[in-house]
């Protein structure tokens, strides 16, 4: 077998994450899942299948949608990046919150934050969507707890009561 | 046993010059990396061979689509997002707008490329039997110069393919020639969305004076490469859509296609459901006819 080829050297990294500059020093292709949970202890984002199946690390990166295990970091240099941490100032979050509270939207938590963001990205688009348009919206997001329905319903309820609002 | 980044290189040359002229000082060395959905899923299972890789996420030229009057060209860098969303695509290729929808979820189609899907060569892969029966045309360039392939020449073998070991595909050009076909994309798989096909059909076709003046087919999961069923289209030019002929065809499909048995599905399977599906596409045809 070859010797292990040799370490490259860290590199620093700028980007914006929930609105502060920050600079991280890390392998290029470290993947920003885990800068952001063991850099910058931005916990809230979420591991489950670290191969882009599952959306429970989902963030926004410039403005979409992506899966932050399939990201090298480097790619993430100068983005302006959004994780559920930094949901808690947006319109959408009270009312997100509450419809899944009250639907019985989340259980273990784990899919929870992926399933915010991909909603809000959805209705940052589309603020009235059909619930098919719902389920193609969460679609990459899986839950193996509560099941789907609750979590479709949830998304249409604070839609529609961002709309009455 | 998961990946230590630190053996990986990656770098970001910020032009496309910078990044050919990198590939071809140290030929196969250096893997492109665009929206790393592919890429980054072998990586972090620690099967990725390669141990330095060249950012093309970031290179304008790639992500374009351009609009000419008898064509259209699409960057190879450009998203499943950015082809579902673009008016003309969805307008004149439905179908390619059809599997972009399919292909993964919504964070991975705002990552995942066309030219990512070609490089990677999948048999599997949903996009491509739209670009065979569209006749796509693919521009690969290196430092050397650019050269044009037309896409069904593509494919040389099981994840072959007549790309160089310096080239990137720069971009995919469609003839704007095929807004009065009838389009139907369909795939049979566990389910529609982020599953992999067990099969899938790309078809176009017209009828003139009640009898088929074209069809093109292509199937994808049924083959070593994504395949346009040029046999079958010849046997269905100029014929009349009658329960017949529905039959000959669903013969004459499978004797066209070398599906096998893997974790996904059968061969026996494919070949039936290749065959259904597209006498399915034919029934559509003759209701257009009754429709006209």
């Amino acid at each position: 077998m070859n010797p292990s080829p040799p370490a490259m050297a860290k590199s620093e990294i700028l980007f914006t994450v929930n609105g502060d500059e920050k600079t991280v020093l890390a392998h290029p292709m470290e993947r920003l899942l885990d800068v952001l949970r063991n850099g910058l202890k931005l916990t809230g984002t979420k591991e489950g299948c670290g191969e882009g199946e599952c959306g429970s690390c989902s963030v926004l990166l410039d403005g979409m949608l992506v899966n932050s295990c399939l990201v090298p970091v480097a790619q993430a240099s100068g983005a302006n990046i959004v994780t559920i941490e930094g949901m808690s100032a947006h319109a959408l979050m009270a009312p997100l919150q509450e419809a899944f509270l009250e639907c019985g939207g989340a259980q273990c938590g784990i899919c929870t934050p992926g399933m915010i963001l991909a909603a809000v990205h959805l209705l940052d688009k589309n603020p009235q969507p059909a619930i098919a348009d719902i389920r193609e919206g969460l679609a990459g997001n899986l839950c193996r707890c509560t099941g789907y329905m609750q979590i479709f319903e949830a998304v249409a309820k604070a839609a529609r009561r961002r709309v009455a609002a | 046993m998961r990946a230590d980044p630190a053996e990986y290189r990656l770098v970001s040359p910020g032009s496309l010059y910078a990044v050919l002229s990198l590939m071809a000082g140290e030929p196969a060395q250096w893997l492109p990396i665009a929206g790393g959905t592919d890429v980054m899923v072998l990586y972090s299972a620690g099967k990725l061979p390669n141990r330095k890789l060249v950012n093309i996420w970031n290179i304008p030229e790639l992500r374009q689509i351009q609009v000419f009057p008898d064509s259209i060209r699409i960057g190879a860098a450009c998203t499943y997002t950015a082809l579902r969303s673009h008016e003309i695509i969805s307008r004149e290729f439905p179908l390619l707008a059809t599997v972009a929808s399919w292909t993964g979820g919504i964070a991975n189609q705002n990552r995942g490329t066309l030219g990512g899907n070609i490089a990677n060569a999948s048999p599997a892969a949903d996009s491509l039997p739209s670009l065979l029966v569209y006749d796509a045309e693919l521009t690969l360039i290196s430092v050397r110069g650019e050269r044009r392939v037309d896409y069904r020449n593509f494919h040389t073998g099981y994840k072959q393919t007549v790309l160089a070991a310096d080239e990137l595909i720069r971009d995919i050009s469609l003839p704007r020639r095929f807004s009065g076909y009838l389009s139907h994309a369909r795939k049979a798989g566990a389910r529609n969305a982020q599953a992999i096909s067990k099969v899938c059909l790309a078809a176009l076709g017209q009828l003139a004076n009640g009898a088929i003046r074209e069809v093109r087919l292509a199937l994808g999961s049924v083959a070593p490469v994504p395949l346009r069923l040029a046999k079958t289209e010849r046997l269905l030019a100029g014929k009349h859509i009658e329960p017949s002929l529905v039959e000959t065809v669903k013969k004459s499909v499978p004797q066209e296609i070398s599906p096998i048995d893997d974790i996904r599905s059968t061969a026996r399977y494919r070949a039936a459901v290749a065959g259904n599906l597209v006498a399915e596409f034919l029934e559509m045809l003759a209701s257009e006819r009754t429709n006209a």
